[in-house]
Protein backbone atom coordinates (compact mmCIF):
# COMPACT_ATOMS: atom_id res chain seq x y z
CA UNK A 1 0.00 0.00 0.00
CA UNK A 2 1.28 3.34 -1.71
CA UNK A 3 2.36 6.18 1.70
CA UNK A 4 1.39 9.67 0.79
CA UNK A 5 4.14 11.95 0.17
CA UNK A 6 4.91 14.04 3.43
CA UNK A 7 4.78 18.72 2.09
CA UNK A 8 8.38 19.63 2.40
CA UNK A 9 7.17 21.99 4.50
CA UNK A 10 6.27 19.02 7.64
CA UNK A 11 9.34 17.33 6.63
CA UNK A 12 12.15 17.27 9.64
CA UNK A 13 15.08 18.62 8.73
CA UNK A 14 16.94 15.16 8.25
CA UNK A 15 14.64 13.47 6.24
CA UNK A 16 14.98 17.03 3.85
CA UNK A 17 16.57 16.21 0.32
CA UNK A 18 19.61 18.12 -0.50
CA UNK A 19 17.71 19.46 -3.33
CA UNK A 20 14.78 21.21 -1.07
CA UNK A 21 16.55 22.66 1.22
CA UNK A 22 16.70 26.37 0.01
CA UNK A 23 13.05 25.88 -0.60
CA UNK A 24 12.22 24.11 3.33
CA UNK A 25 14.46 27.44 4.90
CA UNK A 26 12.05 29.86 3.25
CA UNK A 27 9.71 28.14 4.20
CA UNK A 28 10.40 28.19 8.36
CA UNK A 29 8.76 30.76 10.22
CA UNK A 30 9.95 33.96 10.55
CA UNK A 31 8.06 35.71 12.59
CA UNK A 32 9.03 36.98 16.35
CA UNK A 33 6.68 33.90 17.47
CA UNK A 34 8.12 31.89 15.39
CA UNK A 35 12.07 32.51 16.24
CA UNK A 36 10.67 32.47 19.95
CA UNK A 37 9.31 29.04 19.92
CA UNK A 38 12.38 27.97 18.13
CA UNK A 39 14.51 29.13 21.25
CA UNK A 40 12.25 27.75 23.53
CA UNK A 41 12.45 24.41 21.64
CA UNK A 42 16.24 24.38 21.37
CA UNK A 43 16.30 25.50 25.14
CA UNK A 44 14.41 22.29 26.43
CA UNK A 45 15.59 20.07 23.77
CA UNK A 46 19.20 20.91 25.83
CA UNK A 47 17.88 20.94 29.11
CA UNK A 48 15.75 17.92 29.01
CA UNK A 49 18.55 16.03 27.54
CA UNK A 50 21.10 16.63 29.80
CA UNK A 51 20.24 18.68 33.06
CA UNK A 52 16.26 17.13 33.41
CA UNK A 53 17.84 13.79 34.21
CA UNK A 54 17.85 11.31 37.50
CA UNK A 55 21.29 11.37 37.74
CA UNK A 56 22.56 14.92 36.07
CA UNK A 57 26.30 15.49 36.17
CA UNK A 58 28.30 18.89 35.58
CA UNK A 59 28.62 17.98 31.96
CA UNK A 60 25.54 19.33 31.69
CA UNK A 61 25.94 22.80 33.04
CA UNK A 62 29.03 23.12 31.81
CA UNK A 63 28.48 22.42 28.24
CA UNK A 64 26.58 25.56 28.65
CA UNK A 65 29.50 27.46 30.02
CA UNK A 66 31.53 26.51 27.57
CA UNK A 67 29.56 28.25 24.66
CA UNK A 68 29.46 31.02 26.80
CA UNK A 69 33.24 31.55 26.94
CA UNK A 70 33.43 30.72 23.27
CA UNK A 71 30.81 33.52 22.38
CA UNK A 72 32.66 35.88 24.64
CA UNK A 73 35.78 34.73 22.87
CA UNK A 74 34.09 35.79 19.91
CA UNK A 75 33.02 38.80 20.51
CA UNK A 76 36.36 40.42 21.55
CA UNK A 77 37.96 38.50 18.65
CA UNK A 78 39.33 42.27 17.30
CA UNK A 79 41.13 43.37 20.34
CA UNK A 80 42.41 39.76 20.98
CA UNK A 81 44.01 39.88 17.11
CA UNK A 82 46.55 42.09 18.42
CA UNK A 83 47.78 40.59 21.38
CA UNK A 84 49.25 37.08 19.18
CA UNK A 85 52.99 36.60 19.00
CA UNK A 86 53.11 37.58 15.47
CA UNK A 87 55.68 39.70 13.97
CA UNK A 88 53.30 41.07 11.27
CA UNK A 89 49.87 41.95 13.19
CA UNK B 1 48.89 47.67 26.91
CA UNK B 2 47.11 50.79 28.32
CA UNK B 3 44.01 50.50 26.02
CA UNK B 4 43.67 46.41 26.63
CA UNK B 5 43.60 46.58 29.91
CA UNK B 6 39.82 48.77 30.33
CA UNK B 7 39.13 47.15 26.96
CA UNK B 8 37.20 44.78 28.64
CA UNK B 9 35.20 46.93 30.93
CA UNK B 10 34.05 48.25 27.92
CA UNK B 11 30.24 48.10 27.23
CA UNK B 12 30.07 44.99 24.85
CA UNK B 13 28.04 45.84 21.58
CA UNK B 14 28.23 43.48 18.74
CA UNK B 15 27.94 44.89 15.01
CA UNK B 16 26.41 48.07 16.72
CA UNK B 17 23.54 46.18 18.75
CA UNK B 18 23.89 45.75 22.88
CA UNK B 19 24.39 42.56 24.00
CA UNK B 20 24.64 43.63 27.29
CA UNK B 21 21.35 42.85 28.22
CA UNK B 22 21.59 39.27 26.61
CA UNK B 23 24.53 39.03 29.03
CA UNK B 24 23.10 40.51 32.17
CA UNK B 25 20.20 38.07 31.73
CA UNK B 26 22.75 34.84 31.01
CA UNK B 27 22.60 34.19 34.56
CA UNK B 28 18.85 33.30 34.75
CA UNK B 29 19.11 29.92 32.02
CA UNK B 30 21.09 28.46 34.93
CA UNK B 31 18.72 28.88 37.94
CA UNK B 32 15.77 26.90 36.32
CA UNK B 33 12.23 26.46 38.22
CA UNK B 34 11.40 23.83 40.37
CA UNK B 35 8.32 21.91 38.79
CA UNK B 36 8.32 19.01 40.68
CA UNK B 37 8.10 17.76 44.51
CA UNK B 38 11.01 15.83 43.88
CA UNK B 39 13.58 17.92 40.75
CA UNK B 40 16.91 16.64 38.69
CA UNK B 41 20.22 17.21 40.57
CA UNK B 42 20.93 21.50 39.40
CA UNK B 43 17.51 22.20 40.67
CA UNK B 44 17.71 20.56 44.30
CA UNK B 45 21.24 21.35 44.84
CA UNK B 46 20.42 25.10 44.04
CA UNK B 47 17.01 24.81 46.33
CA UNK B 48 19.46 23.65 49.16
CA UNK B 49 21.86 26.38 48.96
CA UNK B 50 19.16 28.94 48.88
CA UNK B 51 17.08 26.97 51.77
CA UNK B 52 20.32 27.08 53.98
CA UNK B 53 21.06 31.01 52.92
CA UNK B 54 17.79 32.38 53.64
CA UNK B 55 17.48 30.99 56.81
CA UNK B 56 20.45 32.80 57.97
CA UNK B 57 19.92 35.72 56.42
CA UNK B 58 16.35 36.05 57.34
CA UNK B 59 17.00 34.93 61.30
CA UNK B 60 17.02 38.53 62.47
CA UNK B 61 14.09 40.13 60.80
CA UNK B 62 10.54 40.39 62.40
CA UNK B 63 7.43 39.75 59.92
CA UNK B 64 7.37 42.69 58.67
CA UNK B 65 10.98 42.08 57.78
CA UNK B 66 10.43 38.74 56.13
CA UNK B 67 8.35 39.79 53.33
CA UNK B 68 11.57 41.18 51.91
CA UNK B 69 12.95 37.21 51.38
CA UNK B 70 12.52 37.33 47.34
CA UNK B 71 14.05 40.31 47.25
CA UNK B 72 17.11 39.33 49.02
CA UNK B 73 17.67 35.65 47.74
CA UNK B 74 17.40 37.00 44.02
CA UNK B 75 19.52 39.75 45.12
CA UNK B 76 22.48 37.19 46.29
CA UNK B 77 21.79 35.01 43.88
CA UNK B 78 22.11 37.46 40.75
CA UNK B 79 25.49 39.12 42.86
CA UNK B 80 26.88 35.83 43.10
CA UNK B 81 26.10 34.42 39.96
CA UNK B 82 27.21 37.26 37.71
CA UNK B 83 30.63 37.75 39.77
CA UNK B 84 31.83 34.04 39.51
CA UNK B 85 30.25 34.08 35.90
CA UNK B 86 32.96 36.97 35.10
CA UNK B 87 35.86 34.70 35.75
CA UNK B 88 35.39 32.88 33.22
CA UNK B 89 37.77 34.00 30.84
CA UNK B 90 37.12 36.77 28.41
CA UNK B 91 33.76 37.24 29.62
CA UNK B 92 31.92 40.74 30.67
CA UNK B 93 30.79 41.30 34.00
CA UNK B 94 28.17 43.84 34.02
CA UNK B 95 28.64 44.19 38.46
CA UNK B 96 32.07 45.96 37.15
CA UNK B 97 30.12 49.14 35.75
CA UNK B 98 29.20 51.65 38.12
CA UNK B 99 25.57 52.54 36.27
CA UNK B 100 24.22 49.43 37.04
CA UNK B 101 25.37 48.98 40.94
CA UNK B 102 24.15 52.05 41.45
CA UNK B 103 20.76 51.18 40.11
CA UNK B 104 20.78 48.02 42.35
CA UNK B 105 21.63 50.37 45.81
CA UNK B 106 19.85 53.06 45.34
CA UNK B 107 16.18 51.79 45.14
CA UNK B 108 16.88 49.02 47.66
CA UNK B 109 18.01 51.51 50.07
CA UNK B 110 15.40 54.03 49.76
CA UNK B 111 12.86 51.27 50.11
CA UNK B 112 14.26 50.31 53.32
CA UNK B 113 14.61 54.08 54.09
CA UNK B 114 11.19 55.07 52.89
CA UNK B 115 9.84 51.97 54.72
CA UNK B 116 10.81 52.93 57.73
CA UNK B 117 9.21 56.61 57.84
CA UNK B 118 6.15 55.50 56.76
CA UNK B 119 5.80 52.90 59.27
CA UNK B 120 8.11 54.20 62.42
CA UNK B 121 8.90 57.95 62.09
CA UNK B 122 9.39 58.72 65.26
CA UNK B 123 11.87 55.75 65.66
CA UNK B 124 13.51 56.39 62.12
CA UNK B 125 14.28 60.16 63.20
CA UNK B 126 15.29 59.18 66.38
CA UNK B 127 18.43 57.29 64.60
CA UNK B 128 19.63 60.86 63.68
CA UNK B 129 21.01 61.31 67.16
CA UNK B 130 22.38 58.59 69.16
CA UNK B 131 21.72 57.97 72.25
CA UNK B 132 23.81 60.19 75.29
CA UNK B 133 25.36 62.80 73.63
CA UNK B 134 26.14 65.95 74.83
CA UNK B 135 24.05 69.07 74.20
CA UNK B 136 26.26 70.93 72.48
CA UNK B 137 27.07 68.50 69.97
CA UNK B 138 23.43 67.89 68.96
CA UNK B 139 23.45 70.33 65.92
CA UNK B 140 26.96 68.59 64.41
CA UNK B 141 26.11 65.15 65.06
CA UNK B 142 22.19 65.10 63.37
CA UNK B 143 24.81 66.80 60.28
CA UNK B 144 26.93 64.21 60.58
CA UNK B 145 24.38 61.02 60.98
CA UNK B 146 22.30 62.40 57.84
CA UNK B 147 25.60 62.69 55.75
CA UNK B 148 26.28 58.79 56.68
CA UNK B 149 22.65 57.80 56.24
CA UNK B 150 23.02 59.12 52.48
CA UNK B 151 26.20 57.72 52.07
CA UNK B 152 24.88 54.28 52.33
CA UNK B 153 23.98 53.46 48.96
CA UNK B 154 26.89 55.23 47.26
CA UNK B 155 29.51 52.74 49.40
CA UNK B 156 27.44 49.82 48.55
CA UNK B 157 27.82 50.93 44.48
CA UNK B 158 30.94 51.84 45.26
CA UNK B 159 32.39 49.02 47.18
CA UNK B 160 30.81 46.23 44.97
CA UNK B 161 32.44 47.82 41.63
CA UNK B 162 36.11 48.83 42.91
CA UNK B 163 36.26 45.07 44.55
CA UNK B 164 35.63 43.35 41.16
CA UNK B 165 36.85 45.51 38.75
CA UNK B 166 40.09 45.99 40.76
CA UNK B 167 40.12 41.79 41.10
CA UNK B 168 40.06 41.85 37.09
CA UNK B 169 42.51 44.60 36.77
CA UNK B 170 45.45 42.66 38.79
CA UNK B 171 44.61 39.14 37.08
CA UNK B 172 44.57 40.79 34.07
CA UNK B 173 47.88 42.72 34.88
CA UNK B 174 49.53 39.91 36.42
CA UNK B 175 48.56 37.54 33.72
CA UNK B 176 50.17 39.56 31.58
CA UNK B 177 53.44 40.21 33.61
CA UNK B 178 53.58 36.41 34.06
CA UNK B 179 53.67 36.25 30.11
CA UNK B 180 56.11 39.29 29.48
CA UNK B 181 58.50 37.35 31.90
CA UNK B 182 58.39 33.92 30.68
CA UNK B 183 60.73 34.36 27.71
CA UNK B 184 63.45 36.44 30.22
CA UNK B 185 63.15 34.65 33.36
CA UNK B 186 61.31 31.23 33.59
CA UNK B 187 61.72 31.16 37.41
CA UNK B 188 60.87 33.85 38.69
CA UNK B 189 57.92 33.94 35.87
CA UNK B 190 56.65 30.80 37.69
CA UNK B 191 56.64 32.98 40.85
CA UNK B 192 54.37 35.18 39.55
CA UNK B 193 52.13 32.15 37.77
CA UNK B 194 51.66 30.87 41.45
CA UNK B 195 50.74 34.28 42.60
CA UNK B 196 48.17 34.67 39.51
CA UNK B 197 46.72 31.39 41.11
CA UNK B 198 46.22 32.61 44.36
CA UNK B 199 44.60 35.64 42.99
CA UNK B 200 42.52 33.44 40.87
CA UNK B 201 41.28 31.60 44.26
CA UNK B 202 40.97 35.00 46.23
CA UNK B 203 38.75 36.32 43.39
CA UNK B 204 36.38 32.87 43.53
CA UNK B 205 36.07 33.86 47.32
CA UNK B 206 35.38 37.32 46.73
CA UNK B 207 32.88 37.03 43.95
CA UNK B 208 30.66 35.40 46.48
CA UNK B 209 31.56 37.30 49.51
CA UNK B 210 30.54 40.91 47.75
CA UNK B 211 27.41 39.05 46.90
CA UNK B 212 27.07 38.27 50.25
CA UNK B 213 28.33 41.84 51.68
CA UNK B 214 25.83 43.83 49.72
CA UNK B 215 22.48 41.54 50.64
CA UNK B 216 24.02 41.78 53.97
CA UNK B 217 24.07 45.83 54.47
CA UNK B 218 20.50 45.75 52.32
CA UNK B 219 18.89 43.67 55.39
CA UNK B 220 20.76 45.36 57.73
CA UNK B 221 19.24 48.35 56.84
CA UNK B 222 16.04 46.76 56.48
CA UNK B 223 16.14 45.54 59.66
CA UNK B 224 17.11 48.89 61.25
CA UNK B 225 13.91 50.37 59.69
CA UNK B 226 11.33 47.66 60.37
Amino acid sequence: MCVLPIPVKEKKLMDVKLGELPGWILMRDFTPRGIAGAFQRGYYRYYNKYVNVKKGSVAGISMVLAAYVLFNYCRCYKELKHERLRKYH
Amino acid sequence: MNENLFASFATPTMMGLPIVILIVMFPSILFPSPNRLINNRLISLQQWLVQLTSKQMLAIHNHKGQTWALMLMSLILFIGSTNLLGLLPHSFTPTTQLSMNLGMAIPLWAGTVITGFRHKTKASLAHFLPQGTPIPLIPMLVIIETISLFIQPMALAVRLTANITAGHLLMHLIGGATLALMNITTSVALITFIILILLTILEFAVALIQAYVFTLLVSLYLHDNT
